[in-house]
């Protein structure tokens, strides 16, 4: 078995491009990230390409050269961009293949996402009545939250506030300016307790990441990050999930604490050797779920540590680094990638203004989404 | 099924369920249909075609019990989008509560709730099931869905 590194990310921004395909940003993200890791396209050998909107992710390779490669497509909710990942480096680790690309786009329309509920096996009149919305799903497992472990209305404010103060340092972000607190709190309440400004958006985007055998890798860059872990898990028996018409009284965890439980144990390390991480924010109170479910804290403990600001880009766990979903809004395919992208800028030293000091070692990102799937990567120089 | 493929009643407003096999109607005492697993005993709802803890494809349809507690809720603030059927418009779509209802030590089944103000709701409340309008059709039929209503007196912890 190989190991594998990220020589190349690539990013097309995050917002909305009017007439702008999703082929074509993720053609942009695909040659900023060859160039990134120093190569041209023909040396890609294969590649994985995900997207919600976009059936044929393939078609990128019409923008890029028809190089005759195999380009598989692939589509897993919001942790589609883990599973483009994730197929990647297992076909380097495999020894399939030394070098590939994982590319994710997404072009979303306004508004919540919607589909059809019969294809996420609830049925039909699931949606007429007004159930199939993943927004109330997020609001009723915070509601809950809150009231088990002592998370305040102000702590959801607190961690919206800071991905927009961190999409104001981060020049691909869709939302770029800081919104105080008092105006996140008595913005419209969308699902409660979880106001508009407190939700992510679906919106535009792509990310591209090239990866090759690792023991290749100081060809191309003097610096290669290893993908340590890559884990994907759906749910079980007795989690509370999105769109399910049901639960049962039997409680599980959340798929997030089996993909990251078998992560570190990949990977060899725990969650107190991670430097920077990156969470599905698709509300302020998923980040505060997920920092206890991915073993940052124990359940409760959010209220304090974000009140005394551990989370910021200066604190000793950095969330979010890059704005997160709150301030990068959600195009599902690209999304992850993004995430890897932020976490590959800020184990190279790179990233900017938004650079955690420090000199960072470990990166961590979560993903997940309808209908109960969570993704785990973790990456390290 | 238990008789609701005959769901008119005899009135002047014919009612009719959302979607026959969902609740019992119409009844004095309405109940949700669920379904039990022959095999483990899992209930669920509505009753599924196959087990979602055992995968075992013979699930014995249950009547769940009336009453249960809040176990969660949130409120649905704007319209949703299709296939949301409830008739509104931007303009006269009022919030809804909905919520996660334990009914007893059986399942917990997400409704409706017909109290939206989250001051007037609290998790743990005792609730109730009803069976209330959801929208009016242009030919006037009163289109009815479930929704858990909190019992007044006898809030839970």
């Amino acid at each position: 078995m190989n190991d594998v590194a990220i020589i190349g990310v690539g990013l097309h921004p995050f917002g909305r491009f009017g007439d702008k395909s999703a082929i074509d940003m993720a053609a942009d993200a695909v040659r900023a990230a060859l160039q990134d890791a120093g190569i041209t396209w023909p040396q890609v050998q294969f590649g994985f390409g995900g997207s919600f909107e976009v059936d044929n992710p393939d078609a990128v390779t019409s923008r890029l050269g028809l190089t005759g490669i195999p380009f598989m497509d692939v589509y897993n909710g919001c942790a589609t961009a883990a599973t483009a990942l994730q197929l990647t480096a297992e076909s380097i680790r495999s020894g399939q293949y030394d070098i590939g690309v994982a590319v994710g786009m997404d072009k979303h329309g306004h508004g919540a996402f919607t589909s059809d509920p019969v294809d996420y096996a609830a049925p039909a009149w699931y949606g007429e009545i007004g159930h199939f919305l993943t927004t109330k799903f997020f609001a009723m497992k915070i509601n809950r939250y809150m009231h088990d472990h002592g998370i305040s209305h102000a702590t959801l404010a607190r961690v919206a506030a800071k991905g927009y103060r961190n999409g104001a340092l981060n020049p691909n972000a869709f939302r770029r300016k800081p919104i105080p607190e008092e105006e996140i709190l008595a913005s419209r309440m969308l699902n409660y307790p979880l106001t508009q400004y407190m939700f992510c958006a679906p919106d535009e985007g792509a990310a591209a990441v090239i990866m090759c055998r690792a023991d290749l890798a100081r060809q191309y860059t003097d610096t290669p990050i290893y993908l340590r872990a890559s884990t994907l898990r759906t749910r079980r028996y007795g989690a509370f999930e999105v769109h399910a018409s049901w639960t049962s009284v039997e409680q599980d965890h959340a798929p997030t604490v089996y993909a990251s439980r078998a992560a570190y144990e990949m990977a060899g390390i725990g969650p107190e050797d991670v430097d920077v991480i990156q969470l599905q924010d698709t509300d302020a109170g998923a980040e505060v779920i997920h920092m206890a479910e991915n073993g940052f804290c124990e359940d409760g403990e959010q209220e304090r540590l974000i009140a005394e600001g551990a989370t910021e880009i200066g604190g000793p766990m950095p969330v979010n680094t890059d704005g997160g979903l709150i301030a990068n809004g959600e195009p599902i395919g690209a999304s992850g990638l993004r995430q890897v992208h932020e976490l590959v800028l800020q184990l190279r030293g790179t990233a900017g203004e938004r650079q955690v000091p420090g000199a960072p070692r470990v990166g961590y990102a979560q993903l997940y989404g309808a209908p109960g799937t969570a993704g785990v990567t973790i990456l390290s120089r | 099924m238990t008789g609701t493929d005959d769901v008119r009643e005899e009135s002047t407003v014919a009612q009719v369920a959302f979607a026959p096999g969902v609740f019992t109607w119409p009844s004095e005492e309405p109940r949700l249909i669920g379904g039990r697993c022959t095999e483990c005993g899992s209930v669920t709802f509505p009753r599924p075609p196959s087990c979602a803890r055992c995968g075992a494809t013979a699930v014995d349809e249950h009547l769940l019990p009336r009453r249960g507690t809040l176990w969660t809720f949130t409120t649905q603030g704007f319209l949703p989008k299709e296939p949301y059927a409830g008739g509104e418009t931007v303009e006269t779509f009022r919030p809804f509560g909905i919520g996660l209802v334990q009914l007893g030590d059986e399942v917990r089944v997400e409704s409706r709730l017909t109290e939206h103000d989250p001051e007037r709701l609290r998790i743990g409340m005792e609730v109730e099931l009803e069976i209330v309008p959801f929208r009016t059709d242009d030919d006037g039929t009163e289109v009815l869905t479930f929704a858990f209503a909190p019992v007044h007196g006898h809030g839970g912890g």
